[in-house]
């Protein structure tokens, strides 16, 4: 602010307004101190008394040639949308001064040059936060789409933020309106239409998308790392009224720690490992699983059921698991799927009192329809949860061969992406098991219709025989 | 059926392990035609409440996952709903937040579904639909699939300003004991296929400015850090590896989550959240001020100090560099001061041509003068021996957490107690 006393010039916001006024003073020689170059859109103080109005020395610089660098002619552009009244004075004294000093933009710590400095950071972070935070919303009219937005940038940087939305949006027809100018785009022509300012009220109150938008916004964030503190320093709350996003977010705070909670459960992996004793002997083994919970399965079912056989088997077959009636007798394979694997081990010539039978998953999974409890196939991250058990029994009893039958034990043992169809009836390692064998589960052939029950019979046959074959 | 709205808060969600939203590095001027174009600076048009940007639609083209990656939530034994957009849902999301300045355009990755071509193929169609159907101008990063084939990764190099394949764990076994599925070699096979046919395009480019663009704003990875007990020495092994090897633009190091933040009322914040700054800060002393990686931890101490960033851990391990005239020292020596930023150095570097400068115009370029002033001698400054001496040593209480210490981590995860 200066004294009342020195002449003053009243400025229109533009860059070229000051252009004009500083050039005709610089002219007339007016020393920067002996001027006050005042935006027309402040307020003026009142004089206390008429001032005399100061003179250039008149012949100073009459007819010299104003010259300025390039570089000030630029960074005078942008400073002059910066909405601070001394703005044009600086500008003003920076012209002055380097009428006789020519490196003065070199000179990064001079007061004013600093200033400048500041100034042109402080509206291109405007800028750019202009382009980022504009949000258009479609309308219809008679000529078709168009889109309209509404923006409150902190400085005046509608101007030299229309030339990025015209590259970037050239098909479409839009119009940006602020309380200083609005402008719009016209495809057909290319051409820019600046106008003055308008009131909010005419830009649409919402777009259908924006409910979309939203969708993504709080799905994309990640509760685990919530730090408001870093969004507020790049997303000053000044922008936040005009961003349809934002509307969401203390939805999304007060969700972050179920979310939270949700994340911390898919990531953990259910496991058995903390109920499998140390000791792998079967009858330790087989006393410590009723207190298992690895997983959810033992909510519902009546008990756990161990394999049965004897320790020194060479055979090891697995099931899925437990069905209903196993689920109440608590023995593997005794339901209508263990009674046919009993006639094709006979018919297959194994001795099934020299077998060690068990599953893959020790409790039976069900849903339930009226009385009747349906089996439902486990989940992966079941069967995993459960492995730890299986490689106990494995170890315990160390069988040649080990045949999974159907895709969940073979699953299990062979990991997820086994497919039945495509290795059936091979001798395939694991990493836990040398020699592992797939086939068909018995309940596929009581499942299936009669032609193909016939030959998933003989190929299951097929399999227990060569199986036996390699055991012994 | 899924509606377009759920798909994408599935597909989002999966998503937002990814760290990288970068949209820079690719100029593209407008077509005419369509809609979109690139300054190459890149734009954050949002931020969500976890201090992160939001530059583009950064999405799943389906969660469902053929791999069982332990670290990683889609794997295939993981029980999470599982979603799959068709290419031209894509399309039109992107095209429409676009045109809404949503967005600067798409970051699209996907799980593995059939096979790594099989994904690769579906991928590159959306981006093929984007730019020759819709003439979209916008920044697109694609991830290449590690495995896909040479001439799939050619297709999408042309349509993208970026390629990323994930390197996914810092080390081999790391990648052998949780990510079974994926091997280093098919991982660095793509990266190296990657930068030769960049190599090749901007070469042609030089000779022929209407040569067709590959991937122009380069490529870039991400590790998971905090997964396996992998020491950050190890880590900026591999990182200085990685982009000798194959010019990478970024790395991306994304704390294994979900993983509580730190208590700012706690004396140190918590990992690995800090470890991943930490390890940015690494990254960007090896990138911009020429440091080595074996400098910055030791055998002794192979973990970065949770508590001091690297560039004052190392000052203070090595007092005999210091103090640095900041009138007279070369660039290598200003650029290891803590409190001097690389690009107050160049500004220094100018000024004093004409100026010698005190400590107050160190304030005033906005030196971090408290840290700089125990390390330089300025026109009318000479630290004290003392305040070099008198630095306090490293003090590494911290552990960091690993992903087999799950109860640990879920507790802490709820109660932000560690």
């Amino acid at each position: 602010m200066k004294l009342a006393g020195v002449r003053r010039v009243v400025i229109e916001p533009r860059y070229e307004a000051w252009r004009e006024a500083a050039r005709a003073l610089l002219r007339e020689g007016v020393c920067p101190d002996d001027v006050d170059l005042v935006d027309a859109t402040e307020p003026l103080p009142a004089l206390l008394f008429d001032p005399a109005q100061p003179e250039g020395d008149g012949q100073h610089r009459t007819g010299a040639h104003i010259r300025v660098p390039a570089e000030f002619v630029r960074r005078a552009e942008v400073v002059a949308c910066h909405r601070e009244r001394e703005r044009w004075n600086l500008l003003y004294r920076l012209l002055w001064r380097l009428q006789s000093e020519r490196g003065l933009l070199r000179m990064e710590l001079d007061e004013d040059v600093a200033r400048l400095r500041r100034m042109e950071h402080q509206v291109k972070y405007d800028l750019h936060k202009m382009h980022a935070f504009v949000r258009f919303r479609r309308g219809m009219d008679m000529d078709g789409e168009h889109f309209i937005a509404w923006y409150e940038p902190a400085h005046r940087v509608l101007g030299l933020a229309a030339p990025f939305f015209a590259e970037r949006f050239a098909v479409m027809r839009w119009s940006i309106l602020t309380p200083d100018g609005s402008v719009s785009w016209e495809p057909e022509t290319k051409s820019l239409h600046f106008g003055a300012g308008v009131s909010r009220e005419r830009a649409p109150e919402g777009d259908d998308l924006e409910e979309m938008w939203r969708t993504y916004y709080k799905s994309i964030f990640n509760p685990a790392r919530t730090n408001i503190t870093a969004m507020r320093s790049e997303m000053p709350v000044r922008y936040w009224k005009n961003l349809p996003e934002v509307m969401a977010m203390p939805e999304m705070l007060q969700q972050a720690d179920a979310r939270v909670g949700g994340m911390i459960a898919a990531q953990a992996n259910a496991s058995a490992t903390a109920f499998v004793p140390q000791e792998h002997r079967l009858p330790v083994l087989q006393s410590a699983l009723p207190a298992c919970q690895g997983c959810d399965l033992y909510r519902c079912a009546t008990q756990a059921v161990f394999g049965r056989g004897p320790a020194t088997a060479r055979l090891m077959l697995v099931g899925e698991q437990p069905g209903d009636e196993e689920d109440r007798r608590g023995e593997p394979f005794v339901g209508p799927a263990g009674r046919l694997l009993n006639e094709l081990m006979i018919e297959a010539g194994v001795d099934r009192e020299a077998v060690y039978v068990t599953n893959a998953v020790k409790h039976f999974k069900f849903r339930e329809q009226g009385k009747r409890r349906l089996h439902e196939n486990p989940r992966l991250s079941e069967i995993f949860a459960c492995r730890p058990w299986l490689l106990a029994e494995m170890d315990a009893v160390k069988p040649k061969v080990v045949v999974c039958l159907g895709a969940s034990a073979a699953k299990s043992l062979l990991g997820a992406n086994f497919a039945l169809t495509r290795n059936r009836g091979q001798v395939l390692a694991s990493p836990y098991a040398e020699r592992v064998i797939a086939t068909f589960h018995p309940s596929a052939i009581l499942r299936a219709e009669a032609e193909r029950a016939a030959g998933y019979r003989e190929m299951l046959v097929q399999d227990l025989r060569m199986a036996a074959e390699m055991a012994y | 059926m899924l509606s377009v709205q759920e798909k994408l808060a599935i597909l989002a969600d999966a998503a937002k392990y990814d760290a990288s939203c970068a949209s820079s590095g690719a100029k593209r001027a407008g077509n005419g035609k369509g809609i979109g174009h690139s300054d190459g600076t890149g734009i954050c048009h949002s931020y969500t409440p976890d201090g992160r940007c939001v530059s583009l639609l950064k999405i799943l083209l389906t969660n469902y996952c053929t791999y069982d990656c332990v670290f990683c939530v889609n794997r295939v034994s993981s029980d999470i709903r599982r979603a799959r957009f068709t290419p031209a849902e894509v399309v039109q999301l992107t095209l429409e937040f676009y045109k809404r300045n949503y967005i600067e355009g798409l970051f699209l990755s996907s799980g593995i579904i059939q096979s790594p071509d099989y994904t690769m193929e579906q991928v590159i169609e959306v981006a093929r639909s984007l730019r020759e159907d819709h003439a979209f101008g916008g920044y697109i990063h694609l991830k290449a699939i590690p495995g896909a084939s040479p001439l799939l990764v050619e297709r999408a190099g042309r349509l993208a300003d970026r390629l990323s394949a994930n390197i996914e764990l810092p080390t081999r076994q790391d990648l052998v004991q949780l990510a079974p599925d994926k091997t280093v070699s098919a991982i660095e096979d793509t990266m190296a296929e990657i930068r030769t046919r960049k190599d090749e395009a901007d070469e042609d480019r030089k000779r022929r400015k209407a040569a067709l663009k590959f991937a122009p704003a380069g490529q870039s990875t991400q590790m998971v850090v905090g997964a396996t007990k992998t020491s950050d020495r190890q880590i900026l092994e591999t990182a200085t590896h990685l982009y000798a090897s194959y010019g990478l633009r970024r790395i991306y190091y994304s704390g294994f989550s979900p993983f509580p933040l730190g208590d700012t009322r706690l004396p140190q914040a918590a990992p690995p959240l800090v470890r991943e700054h930490r390890l940015y800060q690494a990254d960007w002393l090896m990138r911009y001020y020429k440091f080595e990686a074996q400098e910055l931890t030791s055998d002794a101490q192979p973990n970065l100090s949770l508590s001091k960033d690297p560039k004052q851990a190392w000052a203070e391990r090595h007092a005999e560099f210091f103090p640095v005239d900041v009138n007279t020292a070369p660039r290598e020596a200003l650029l290891r001061v803590p409190g001097i930023g690389y690009r107050n150095v160049e500004r220094i570097l100018k000024i004093r041509r004409y100026h010698r400068l005190s400590l107050e115009d160190l304030g005033k370029l906005r030196v971090r003068v408290a840290l700089a002033k125990g390390y330089v001698i300025a026109s009318d400054h000479l630290p004290a021996v003392s305040e070099i001496a008198a630095a306090p040593r490293e003090g590494e209480g911290a552990v960091q957490l690993h992903l087999f210490a799950p109860e640990a981590a879920a507790v802490s995860a709820v109660t932000g107690e560690l």
